[in-house]
């Protein structure tokens, strides 16, 4: 695109949406305001590019249960004993004091469309102009037969993170020689499509650093195959020999029910019995999504793929886990860049600032072993409706041990990067 | 005003550090190599040789000038931060007005380890962990920078090795780029590189000559340098982009 027809290109959706948005920013008084619920890497990000880019001229105010937050990426890290918990737990200080943002500590129980109002559980209401739903996932409790939310507090999903997380760690570093770990690994659309697996290297780093070999990892999984599955399997072979077996459905027949209190997951081929269940079950879009009305059959959240607008209500925007984004994975990566396109939509609708077509990318690494990092990205863009990848890239097996080692190494850098971006 | 010795501060958390940067893949392996060595043992290698792996931001030498990083003449007993018209990060600059001059002792520490030695500073290089090493570089440059730097080192005169990047980097520089457009497409890029020019793993892209800027993701385009992520990320952008990319963070400031 030339310079001349790509700025009439943003200049022609700036002002279509800003028109869009006339009638409720001219009857509200005073400065525009946006709500966003979730401060997780989708929502805090937009909190802070909309007051960043609007340099006041909007009215941001952050929703989130918590006053920290600690990142579901690195978790497995973490578990690995690579992390500190500190090391993955943010406040939301510098958002408040360097981008002037509200941050409200609570939970956001409805919102009603017509009147433009977010209802907290306390009951107090907060108006909007624009609102940003980001609140990542719930789970869908009963897709495992057996499993609760009473029996994550034996067996942990540690799909949120938090003290989920922590209980996961303790567990696993009870783990004696010879014992069982049974993870039961989630089915399509999930949050961090390596991440099981990713978890199941870095709790078999664990046991082998302990020199736990006759400890084992047995993966049920709910899927034929999943992603990176060639590098993972390769350093498993390599690193972790004889400890892990991954069972697909076509070889376990399909999981019947878990007994937390046994430890026991039973399938068609067998009862598996462990020391230590993570019972990760099937996922939706955060329940305030579904009580919005802005989620459909799926479970999570359709959007226009140029602006992540929800199809549902011109006012609402949502992006990160809770959204269908089309080619994407579900990532914090994803959600940052997510974030970013909406941000500049909403200051696109409220202050008529500049809008350029979107444009999206994702890269997600995975640990498999000290200095072992593989990775796989994407760029994508709008095309037919949906968001598309528009070129990709994985790491190869057999590749040279350095190569390996700087992609962990740009991992961590990754890592200060993105939450820097995050949380100022 | 009397050099100052500063003690390193090891931080946890930037335990890794990442040298990706400035030639990609090949100086990273170089490094690791490089490491390997260290740990084994000596094997005597003179400061020039050694100085190739500043050289990819550093000039020395008659008539040098500022690149990525400051021009290197007079490096030794030099103020940090106190090149003119060079932009530092905050960091640094505030080192030299904590009185940080680069003696011999203070660069032994610095080049161990920049990071910790000037938590902050732009230089994304990992250091160099073999003592005799680090010694025989600074005696070179010693040597090597009583050299008189250009009259205005400020001058940006970056040449691109090759003419197909020189040809590359005018037609794109050709057209003014757009800072604004620049800005909403960098949000791809300060995911990983730090909007404060911070280097924590990830090379700073802040500050950086336009032209540099450009060359640099032409052989990203290319594989002269090779990396997968920045590869995906410079493969489909058109040359406006790149032009307004590299006017966004020509201009963006380091704190
Ligand atoms: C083990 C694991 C490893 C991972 N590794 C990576 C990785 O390496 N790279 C990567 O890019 N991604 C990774 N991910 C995925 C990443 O964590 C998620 O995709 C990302 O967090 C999604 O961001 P989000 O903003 O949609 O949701 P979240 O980050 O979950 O944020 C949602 C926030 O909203 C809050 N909230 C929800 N409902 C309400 C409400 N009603 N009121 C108030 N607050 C509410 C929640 O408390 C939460 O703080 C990993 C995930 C897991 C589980």
């Amino acid at each position: 695109m030339t310079a001349l027809t790509r700025r009439h290109f943003g200049l022609v959706l700036g002002a279509g949406a800003a028109t869009l948005a006339m009638p409720a920013y001219l009857r509200s008084q005073g400065k525009p305001k946006v709500v966003v619920i979730g401060g997780g890497a989708g929502g805090a990000t937009a909190a802070r590019y909309i007051a960043k880019d609007s340099e006041g001229a909007i009215d941001v105010t952050l929703i989130d249960e918590s006053n920290k937050y600690t990142t579901c990426f690195f978790s497995n890290l973490y578990l690995g004993g690579y992390r500190d918990f500190n090391s993955i737990t943010h406040g939301y200080d510098k958002l408040e004091s360097n981008y002037g943002i509200k941050k409200v500590t609570g939970r956001a129980k409805s919102v009603d469309r017509a009147a433009k109002t977010v209802t907290m559980e306390d009951g107090s209401t907060i108006p909007y102009d624009r609102l940003v739903i980001a609140p990542g996932i719930d789970f869908v409790w009963d897709s495992v037969n057996g499993y609760s939310e009473e029996a994550s507090k034996v067996a942990p999903h540690a799909w949120k993170a938090g003290p989920q997380t922590e209980l996961l760690k303790s567990k696993l570093d009870a783990v004696e020689n010879g014992q069982t770990i049974i993870m039961v690994a989630p089915p399509n659309p999930y949050r961090c499509p390596p991440g099981p697996y990713e978890r199941v290297s870095m709790m078999a780093h664990v046991l082998k650093k302990k020199g736990l070999k006759d400890a084992k990892i047995i993966v049920l999984d709910t899927k034929e195959k999943f992603s990176k599955q060639a590098l993972f399997q390769e350093g498993w072979q390599k690193y972790y020999q004889g400890m892990i077996e991954w069972y697909a459905p076509s070889v376990h027949g399909g999981i019947k029910s878990v007994d937390v209190g046994a430890g026991t997951v039973t399938t068609d081929l067998d009862t598996f019995k462990g020391a230590m269940l993570n019972i990760i079950p099937a996922q939706k879009a955060g329940a305030i999504a579904a009580a919005a009305g802005v989620a459909n059959d799926s479970g999570f959240c359709p959007i226009d793929a140029s602006s992540m607008r929800s199809t549902m209500d011109e006012n609402i925007f949502v992006i990160g886990d809770a959204s269908i984004a089309g080619a994407m994975p579900k990532s914090a990566f994803s959600a940052n860049s997510q974030a970013k396109v909406a941000a500049m939509n909403v200051r696109g609708d409220l202050i008529k600032s500049k809008v350029f077509p979107a444009k999206y990318s994702n890269t997600c690494w995975s640990l498999i072993e000290t200095d072992d990092g593989v990775k796989v990205g994407a760029q994508y863009s709008p095309a037919d409706g949906k968001i598309a990848a528009n070129s990709t890239f994985i790491s190869q097996t057999k590749e040279e041990d350095a190569l390996r080692k700087a992609n962990y190494e740009e991992s961590v850098g990754w890592y200060t990067g993105i939450v820097t971006d995050i949380f100022g | 005003m009397g050099a100052v010795d500063r003690a390193v501060h090891p931080r946890t958390l930037d335990a890794f550090y990442c040298v990706l940067s400035l030639r990609g893949i090949a100086i990273a392996i170089t490094l690791i190599f490089g490491c390997g060595l260290a740990a084994t043992g000596a094997i005597a290698q003179d400061g020039k040789a050694l100085f190739k792996v500043c050289k990819a931001c550093h000039e020395i030498g008659e008539g040098a000038h500022n690149k990525v990083g400051p021009h290197l003449d007079g490096i030794v007993g030099r103020t940090a931060g106190s090149v003119q018209g060079f932009r530092y990060s905050k960091a640094m600059v505030e080192a030299g007005s904590d009185g940080i001059v680069w003696n011999e002792k203070n660069l032994m520490k610095f080049l161990e380890k920049p990071s910790h030695f000037i938590p902050g500073s732009r230089m994304s290089y990992r250091g160099m962990a073999d003592e005799k090493k680090r010694a025989e570089l600074i005696a070179w440059l010693g040597k090597a920078s009583s050299a008189k730097p250009a009259e205005n080192p400020a001058k940006p005169t970056y040449i691109p090795p090759s003419d197909a990047a020189r040809s590359f980097t005018d037609v794109v520089l050709a057209q003014k780029g757009d800072p604004e457009y620049g800005e909403y497409l960098a949000g791809e890029c300060v995911t990983c590189h730090q909007q404060s020019g911070h280097a924590e793993g990830i090379p700073s892209i802040v500050g950086l000559p336009e032209d540099y800027f450009v060359h640099a993701l032409f052989e990203y385009k290319t594989n002269v340098r090779q990396n997968e992520v920045m590869k995906l990320r410079v493969i489909n952008l058109n040359n406006e982009e790149i032009a307004a990319l590299a006017a966004y963070f020509g201009k963006l400031e380091p704190n």
